[in-house]
């Protein structure tokens, strides 16, 4: 497949959903650099990688950031070990953790599911929210499957549940 | 309830029953859950982490989670016993491995086991024979609304329950499910599998967990997004999206080898059959391909005389810790292996 923009092979393909409409696109490194913004590097060389391992373990790398006033850890810290140190630290960070957390969730910043009978929960997961993560994802099949008279239903749906 | 009873017999993962258990080993959910007012295990000193272990281990024992619930309190116990549960999916090998103050909770037939201390305060397992994921929600999410009636875990309405990783945060749950592949292996379609399931945001591991190999040709397939999904969702596509998929896979490779490879297919399931039946020194990796052919063979009816609960017992009775708890001394090396091979003789009735 060649790409998009230029005759190179196209190494990098983007899916994007704009407006409820898919956008395919088929892309080769230095234009996938140049246009999308995205750093592709198919290989880390080999002083970038020494630098990292030094780095991580002399301890250059600790900023002065906040620390947690509960349990003493730093942003810094938290990115070398991948654990944080207690559950303030998620209000804290909050700004930072976010588009980490984004990543690993599919996109994902807010909890649906079970909540503690003791924070206001029934025990069971919220009825509401798991029925429109359905519907939402049943309108994007429907769109993807380029199905629009389901699409249109299951928009209202969404609207309805949303209670607007 | 002593730990030494549990070797006589398999796991209830490993019981070999349940739906679709010629292809579906065993269903796993995990919850991780941290209680509010101490740090996270790694920020916490020796006395939080004691007295920590001991307010979650009187809280479990106190739920009333099982009619008999064992505890184990694995800063004490000897290294078989923490292998042992390890091999019995009961524990992780980091908790089996780590250091300071931490137990294990184990109840109703196995079903039930709850980690103190590990990477999170606590993590509750149900873990259920065959493709029985909604089965283990209700037991676990049963066990989790007890112990939060007596603990306050930490939780926030954005973020949900609070995790040490940020990659478990949310619902904290991991769903896990078994599965037995020696066709898709075969046929060399098990990348299949791989792709389908990055494509899905979910992790594919070995039989032991985390940074173990596929061994045997079992493969756990389990989520990773813990954020902005319910339970429910995240248990709905695996029942009726992954996991049938997989599964249709897998079908379509062993009827593929029995119509059109049945030469290949009967040497390969024979001479696992015959390397069993006749070695005198046999290594657990050795033992674990060969059954894991053999199983595939008595599931496929190709091997009559066999009984496939034997043969899901012998996968576990064959593993370094519960060798030596059956034999009741510790065996090093080429003994280990010769009573390896000697019991399995003595499991398939020759001598």
């Amino acid at each position: 497949m060649k790409c998009d923009n230029c005759n190179k092979a196209a190494t990098v393909h983007l899916t994007e959903i704009k407006n409820g409409k898919k956008l395919e696109k088929h892309l080769c490194e230095q234009c996938a650099a140049q246009n999308e913004g995205l750093p592709v590097k198919s290989h880390t060389p080999i002083n970038e990688l020494l630098t990292n391992f030094v780095m991580a373990h002399s301890g250059i790398q600790k900023e002065t950031g906040t620390a947690c006033e509960n349990c003493g850890i730093t942003w810094a810290e938290f990115r070398q070990s991948g654990l944080l140190g207690c559950e303030n630290d998620y209000a804290l960070f909050e700004r930072d953790l976010t588009p980490l957390l984004q990543r690993a969730h599919e996109g994902a910043t807010h909890h649906i599911g079970k909540v503690p009978a003791r924070r206001g929960g029934s025990g069971v997961p919220a009825k509401r929210a798991v029925d429109l993560s359905k519907l939402r994802k049943e309108l994007a099949r429907a769109v993807e499957a380029e199905d629009y008279e389901r699409a249109a239903k299951l928009r209202d749906q969404i609207r309805q549940a949303e209670g607007g | 309830m002593k730990l030494s009873d549990l070797t006589s017999h398999a796991g209830e993962w490993l019981r070999g029953s349940g739906p679709m258990s010629e292809i579906v080993i065993s269903s796993r959910i995990r919850l991780a859950r941290n209680v509010s007012g101490y740090p996270f295990l790694t920020r916490c000193s020796r006395h939080q982490r004691q007295t920590l272990e001991h307010r979650v281990r009187d809280t479990i024992l106190g739920a009333q989670l099982a009619p008999q619930v064992l505890y184990v309190d694995l800063d004490q116990a000897p290294q078989t016993d923490r292998d042992l549960l390890v091999e019995r999916h009961l524990i992780s090998k980091q908790h089996a491995s780590a250091e300071g103050a931490r137990g294990v909770a184990v109840g109703e037939a196995e079903t039930l086991s709850i980690m103190v201390n590990e990477e999170d305060h606590l993590r509750i397992q149900v873990l259920r024979s065959g493709l029985q994921l909604e089965e283990a929600w209700d037991q676990i999410n049963a066990a989790d609304d007890k112990l939060e009636s007596k603990l306050d875990f930490a939780f926030s309405p954005r973020f949900g329950y609070l995790t040490a990783c940020p990659t478990n945060v949310g619902t904290g749950i991991r769903v896990s499910v078994m599965l037995h592949l020696p066709a898709l292996k075969l046929t060399s379609e098990i990348e299949k599998v791989f792709r389908a399931a990055k494509d899905m945001r979910l992790a594919v591991r070995g039989l032991y967990g985390e940074g173990t190999e596929a061994t045997g040709d079992f493969y756990q397939i389990s989520n990773q997004t813990t954020l902005g999904k319910s339970e429910e969702e995240i248990i709905s596509d695996f029942k009726h999206l992954v996991i049938p998929k997989i599964i249709d896979y897998e079908h379509h490779a062993r009827k593929m080898l029995m119509t059109e490879r049945t030469v290949a297919l009967d040497d390969k399931v024979h001479r696992a059959l015959g390397l069993l039946r006749s070695a005198r020194l046999l290594t657990s990796e050795e033992v674990l391909s060969a059954l894991s052919h053999l199983r595939m063979g008595i599931n496929l009816g190709r091997v009559k005389d066999i009984d496939i609960r034997a043969v899901n017992e012998m996968f576990l009775q064959t593993q370094p810790a519960h060798l030596q708890k059956l034999q009741g001394k510790r065996l090093e090396g080429d003994v280990r292996r010769a009573a390896r091979a000697d019991f399995i003789r003595s499991r398939l009735n020759v001598g």
